[in-house]
C-alpha cells in the first residue's frame, strides 16, 4: 500500500486542499484524517477544497467531501468545495448525492471570499 | 456481436482505480458524452468496491457490443463472495450491510441504460451494466 498523501496548505486562516489525483479510498480515508489534524494544529478557520481536477465523484469519495465538512464544522472552521465539473455534478445528482450541508463556490476565488464571509459573520 | 473483450482483476483499492481508468478508456473509444463517460466510469467505481468489499474481490469484463448501427459498452461484474440474499434490498436506496451509504448498487442502476444482476448466497454476485451509444 502506498503512503501517497494529499497536501494542505496554509494560506493564513485557511487551509487549501487540491486534489489531482486518483483518489483511491485509503487516500481519501487519510486526508480526512490529515486535515482534521491540521486544523486543530494550525487554528484555522476555513477549509478550501479544489476537485476541478477531478474527474469523478462517487458515493465514498462523495461521503468523505461530507465527513469533511462535518468534522470541520465541529471543529469550528468552515468548508467550501469549489471547482466541481459539470459532469460529475450531473452524475453525483443522478447517483443520488447531494452533499448536503456543504457549501460550494465555482472556483477558488468565489470560494476565498464566501470563507471569509463565513468567518467574518461568526 | 462482440466487437472486442478484456477482463481485468478486481481485487484491491488499487484495481478499483484501474477499473475506473479502463472504464474512461473504453467509453471514450466507444465515442460516449463527456456526462456519458462519467456516469459509466462512476458506475463501475460503485461496483468494482462492492466486488472488493462485498464479494472478496473477483473479476470485471469490458465488452463492446454493436447491434445493428448501435454501440454499446457492457461491464460484467463477477465475484464467488457470499453473495446477496435478497436482492431486492440490496437494490432500495439507503440499504447497506458494510458502513457506507447504501447507494452503490440502487445508484449505479441510475447511471446505466442496463443493469442486470444475479446473486446465490454461498455462490456469488453477477453484476452487469450496459450504456448505448
Amino acid at each position: 500500500m502506498s503512503t501517497e498523501r494529499i497536501p494542505i496548505l496554509r494560506m493564513g486562516s485557511v487551509l487549501l486542499v487540491t486534489i489531482q489525483v486518483d483518489m483511491h479510498d485509503q487516500l481519501a480515508l487519510r486526508l480526512q484524517e490529515d486535515l482534521t489534524n491540521k486544523i486543530v494544529a494550525t487554528s484555522a478557520r476555513g477549509v478550501l477544497i479544489d476537485i476541478s481536477a477531478l474527474d469523478m465523484v462517487d458515493s465514498f469519495i462523495g461521503r468523505m467531501l461530507g465527513n469533511i465538512a462535518a468534522m470541520s464544522r465541529i471543529l469550528d472552521a468552515a468548508t467550501v468545495l469549489v471547482g466541481m465539473q459539470p459532469a460529475v455534478a450531473i452524475t453525483l445528482v443522478e447517483l443520488g448525492m447531494t452533499l448536503n450541508g456543504i457549501r460550494t463556490a465555482l472556483d477558488v476565488e468565489t470560494g476565498m471570499e464566501l470563507l471569509h464571509e463565513l468567518s467574518c459573520s461568526q | 456481436m462482440l466487437i472486442k473483450a478484456e477482463t481485468l482483476p478486481v481485487r484491491t483499492n488499487d484495481d478499483v482505480v484501474h477499473v475506473r481508468r479502463a472504464t474512461r478508456n473504453w467509453s471514450v473509444e466507444l465515442g460516449f458524452s463527456l456526462v456519458d463517460v462519467t456516469k459509466m466510469v462512476t458506475a463501475a467505481s460503485e461496483l468494482a468496491r462492492n466486488t472488493v468489499i462485498y464479494g472478496g474481490g473477483g473479476t470485471v469484463r469490458f465488452e463492446k457490443v454493436e447491434e445493428g448501427h448501435r454501440r454499446a459498452l457492457r461491464l460484467i461484474f463477477e465475484d464467488q463472495g457470499p453473495g446477496i440474499p435478497d436482492i431486492g434490498q440490496a437494490l432500495k436506496d439507503g440499504f447497506t450491510t458494510g458502513n457506507g451509504l447504501g447507494l452503490g448498487l440502487s445508484g449505479a442502476k441510475r447511471l446505466v441504460n442496463d443493469f442486470d444482476i444475479w446473486s446465490e448466497p454461498g455462490r456469488g454476485t453477477r453484476v452487469s451494466i450496459g450504456r448505448w451509444k
